[in-house]
């Protein structure tokens, strides 16, 4: 049986890496998406933050033999600190100004650490080996599913849901979203907000970064890895809403799952199927499928 | 007073009445290495390729000649703009003669129509596309190390004769990978092979996933990776990830770099066929460059493009003291009219539509545990001589070639 | 608009009713001129030429960003347009520059009409949004489009003859002709701002419900000056191509988008001479740093990041600060 040509087992295949895909951009806009929802700051840098946590993976690897499994715990705390001076030093001054500006001065970080990675690196790419335990794969029949992609979509939906649920369904979510509508009334309980703001963008850059080590075993690690998926990752988090959680990982899925269609029926637009979307749904709900309006 | 970076080989020049410098433009011969130093291409050429001009000009004995030679290079960051202005302001301001290398073809066309308006002198080793020696080609311009033509028709045919014979092709859909699969396709039907399918990826596209499930699907046996850099490298290590080469199929790619299989390392590339016309580990002479050359580029080995980079060199210095000038259009054709020979590719001939003729190696990618020694990564399956390697004469659409 | 917007504009060059053009301001500009009148017999015309070009459409960019208020992240599809109309126009049809150019600007225009009409509905970072999202389908057009040539783009594009008068082979020609285009783009935008219309986007950027209650259409004139800044850009794009003789990918790519509010931002947003100062240095810096590859890149960044810091009115911002006059 076939739809459009395609015989449909091959379809399921599709599908499934379409998922796959969608795990890391999910993770990567859901991390955009706290930054955003709960700072309102744009993080442009985020995917030069993700390609330093491959980087950092890297180095444990090369430098100080540890691996994988410690890099999945490591990496994302040592960018996440990266990312906590960053927010002290410099973005903390721009949150009384439009937020156009946060955008350009991440913009800003993200030429700077990809220019330094990409002069000492060049752009061919390092290795980093897959880890044992998640080699090899499991034949579905429709497909050879390597064991590393389904894991995966464990991790991220893990990952994901579980910061879906601290944010909307514990205390600290509940801080956390009182403070960004008003910081001062939340300050008057006695919670230290400016602190909470440093950490939580240091959680959205952890999340980056997680997902570069997610990234690293079955993408090459170089220096440009983030440069263009950047802006695919900023148009599933406006199509989504920006700010809306749960519309990022619904979106994120969901984009991954229609942009691997689209390498089915129509290979060369997969790269611009997603801003297709994204203008449409711009024109008909500008503030995004789930975003609430500002 | 723009400058590019002065790396100067310079001779002690104390040459008050050389003969040869009195017709040598302001009395020295300048080369201009133009390529990508930082980004896509770096590795395969980039420095390297300066240090192998610079070799090229110390082997030549240009002192003990007295001959002045200069030698600069730039960025060209892959863009084509950038790649022309840094030519016109070379040939303009800078009094550079000779351009050479050049990857990215979009560049090298730019640079070729330039050089041949200012009557200069180009010689492409990074380039790929055959259009240099075909409907662009140019008095001005040698074509050394490889074209597309070349590639498809060694790869195609080798590997069809060799029992690869059906096809399925996963493509860079710009003007480059549609060539090389256009060309590929063509060689690999007229060889008796089939094609069973292809699929067009972005360029620079990060996942194979889906590509490479269709690829397996087809159930070809072999799939041809009509792309380059990244895009290549990322293909096959995702293939090992599906477990391509375990399931029987074999990665012919179309345009692969010794750099390329480092950075993938061979417990990925191994089994990998492609086309080269040169391999360090060839016999003593090549040997004994790589030798020279690794140590003055930290350790990396040198890849059929620096190879060119040599040969050229070498080979225009000849000229340009035969002909005691450096005009342009006048050293090419002697460069033509010279036979060519050098450690590197032995014995050879540029034709008259500049394209440099030479046998093409089919090598493959070694195991493991085959490899002994560093960058010991090739075994070379056939050579295919000279006489086929190269698009015939006659087909190119060049109008320097007399009917 | 917020406080913030308003302290990069107040450097603009908006002075209260000024009905005259203030004296300082014709000094400026004639300083301008006469500065690249001079240029091309000490630097290298082809160098001047782009920073030219760069110049003008970083001042059709100013114009949506600093008196409009709107960041179009996608202005790229602009030039890069217009490049590849222009380059199609002369080489393939065979018309003279004078006619190739105004092709390409006509495109843009058109493509900045389309655009415009859709995206103006939003603001701020949705606007920026729609516009990088159309600016990547041009992308893709580009690449897939057959007379574009992909990657290896446009190549060996006629100059022509101006006028069936000028030969513009020669170099210094060139430049003079691309000069003169470039003073008539800049006048152009001096003359909208400093018009009632450029009084409507004021206040429409200003207060835009007051501007409403007052009976005007903002969206008509935010509209209209889309369609002006595309135009312009258009013009610089066209300009590039016939200086270059090629039109490439390079042009319509995001990082292009990018480029471009950098030399804004480091010039000064809202004022007139800003985008002029900041593209000239932004070329400058790329061309003694493009042997050095990544640097260019990195000190782009840090650019971008001590502008945006401390640096927030640019180059020219500052100076008419200091002088107390806009400029």
């Amino acid at each position: 049986m076939s739809i459009f040509g395609v015989p449909v087992q091959a379809l399921f295949g599709q599908l499934l890496i379409g998922l796959i895909n969608g795990s890391f951009y999910a993770l990567l806009s859901l991390g955009l998406s706290v930054i955003f929802g709960l700072l309102n700051i744009i993080n442009f840098a985020h995917g030069a933050l993700y390609m330093m946590g491959a980087f950092v993976a890297y180095f444990l690897l090369q430098y100080a033999g540890l691996g994988y499994w410690w890099a999945l715990v490591l990496s994302p705390v040592v960018v996440g600190l990266v990312g906590i001076v960053i927010e002290r030093t410099t973005l903390k001054r721009l949150y009384q100004l439009d937020h156009l500006y946060g955008l350009l001065l991440t913009f800003g970080f993200a030429l700077v650490i990809q220019g330094v990675f990409r002069h000492e690196y060049g752009s061919s790419g390092l290795p980093y080996a897959m880890p044992a335990q998640l080699s090899g794969g499991q034949n579905l029949g429709f497909m050879f599913l390597p064991n590393y992609r389904a894991w995966v979509i464990v991790v991220s939906l893990t990952v994901c849901l579980g910061t879906w649920y601290v944010i909307e369904r514990t205390k600290l979510g509940a801080y956390l979203r009182a403070a960004t509508e008003n910081p001062t009334l939340v300050r008057a309980f006695g919670i230290n907000v400016p602190r909470m703001i440093t950490l939580t963008y240091g959680f959205g850059v952890g999340l980056a970064a997680l997902a570069g080590v997610l990234a690293a075993p079955i993408y090459q690690v170089n220096p440009l890895m983030g440069a263009d998926l950047i802006i695919v990752v900023f148009a599933v988090v406006v199509i989504g809403g920006l700010g809306s959680i749960l519309g990022s990982i619904i979106t994120g899925f969901t984009l991954g799952v229609v942009e691997g269609l689209t390498k089915v029926f129509y290979p060369e637009a997969s790269n611009t199927v997603i801003f297709v979307i994204m203008a449409l749904v711009l024109l008909v709900k500008p503030t995004g499928l789930f975003g609430r309006a500002q | 007073m723009l400058i590019t970076r002065l790396v100067v080989l310079m001779v002690a020049g104390l040459l008050a009445a050389g003969p040869v410098q009195a017709q040598v433009s302001d009395g020295i011969v300048k080369i201009g290495v133009l390529n990508d130093q930082s980004s896509l291409y770096a590795d395969l050429a980039g420095q390297g390729s300066v240090v192998a001009a610079r070799m090229a000009v110390a082997d030549y004995g240009a002192a003990a000649k007295g001959l002045k030679v200069e030698i600069v290079f730039a960025d060209h960051q892959n863009k084509a703009d950038v790649g022309s202005q840094i030519a016109r302001q070379w040939y303009d301001a800078e009094k550079v003669d000779l351009i050479i290398d050049v990857p990215n073809s979009g560049v090298a066309l730019a640079v070729n129509q330039i050089t041949r308006e200012k009557k200069k002198a180009f010689i492409v080793s990074s380039a790929a596309s055959s259009d240099l020696t075909g409907k662009a080609c140019s008095p001005n311009t040698v074509h050394w190390t490889y074209d597309t033509w070349a590639l498809a028709n060694g790869t195609g045919n080798a590997i069809v004769k060799t029992g690869g014979d059906s096809w399925y092709f996963i493509t860079a859909d710009y003007a480059f990978g549609h060539a090389l699969e256009r060309d590929t396709e063509a060689v690999v039907l007229k060889s008796g092979g089939k094609v069973l399918g292809k699929v067009r990826h972005p360029l620079n596209n990060q996942d194979f996933s889906s590509f490479l499930l269709q690829a397996q699907a087809s159930k070809a046996k072999i799939i041809g990776l009509a792309n380059a850099g990244g895009d290549t490298t990322n293909a096959i290590k995702q293939g090992a990830e599906f477990g391509i080469v375990k399931g029987g199929q074999n990665f012919a790619g179309l345009l692969v770099f010794l750099t390329d299989v480092h950075a993938l390392g061979l417990e990925k590339a191994q089994g990998l066929i492609f086309t080269e016309s040169f391999y360090w580990d060839m016999n003593d002479k090549t040997r004994a460059f790589a030798k020279r050359f690794a140590e003055l580029n930290r350790g990396i080995h040198p890849t059929m493009i620096h190879a060119g980079v040599y040969a050229g060199t070498l080979h225009y210095l000849k000229a340009v003291e035969a002909l005691k000038s450096d005009d342009g259009t006048n050293v090419i054709a002697k460069m033509k009219e010279m036979a060519t020979d050098d450690p590197l590719f032995g014995k050879g001939q540029i034709r008259v539509d500049g394209r440099k003729i030479h046998p093409m190696y089919l090598v493959e990618v070694k195991k493991p545990s085959e490899s002994k020694y560093p960058w010991d990564y090739y075994k070379i399956r056939t050579t295919i001589p000279v006489e086929q390697a190269f698009r015939p004469l006659d087909q190119g659409g060049c109008e320097l070639v007399k009917k | 608009m917020t406080a913030a917007t308003r302290e990069y504009v107040e450097a603009g060059a908006l002075a209260p009713a000024a009905a005259a053009t203030p004296r300082h301001q014709v000094v400026a500009f004639l300083v301008m001129v006469a500065f690249f009148v001079v240029a091309p017999f000490v630097f290298y015309p082809v160098f001047l030429m782009k920073a030219l070009c760069f110049a003008l459409f970083a001042c059709a960019f100013n114009l949506l960003i600093g008196y409009v208020g709107l960041l179009s992240f996608g202005h790229a599809a602009f030039l890069g347009t217009a490049g590849y109309g222009a380059a199609h126009a002369a080489k393939v049809w065979g018309l003279p520059p004078e006619l190739a150019i105004l092709a390409g600007t006509v495109a843009s225009a058109g493509l900045g009409l389309v655009v415009g009409a859709l995206a103006i509905r939003s603001r701020g970072i949705y606007f920026a949004n729609i516009t990088l999202a159309f600016a990547q389908m041009i992308y893709f057009f580009c690449v897939q489009a057959k007379f574009t040539g992909g990657e290896d783009g446009i190549q060996a594009v006629p100059r022509g003859t101006l006028f069936g008068v000028l030969d513009l082979r020669p170099t210094l020609t060139m430049y003079f002709v691309v000069l003169a285009i470039f003073l008539l783009g800049f006048l152009v935008i001096y003359r909208a701002i400093h018009s009632p219309f450029g009084q409507v986007l004021k206040a429409v950027r200003e207060n835009e419900p007051r501007a409403v209650s007052l009976g005007y259409k903002p969206e008509q004139y935010k509209l209209l000056a889309f369609v002006l800044s595309a135009t312009l850009s258009g013009l610089a794009g066209g300009m590039k191509a016939l200086v270059f003789q090629l039109a490439s990918l390079t042009d319509v790519h995001w990082t292009m988008s990018g480029e471009v509010v950098l030399m804004t931002l480091l010039g000064g947003l809202g004022t007139v001479f800003g985008p002029v100062v900041g593209a000239f240095v932004m070329v400058t810096l790329e061309h003694y740093l493009a042997q050095l590859g990544a640097w260019v890149t990195i000190v782009q960044g840090v650019i971008f990041i001590v502008c945006v810091l401390t640096f927030r009115r640019g180059i020219v911002g500052e100076l008419a600060r200091v002088l107390r006059k806009p400029l």
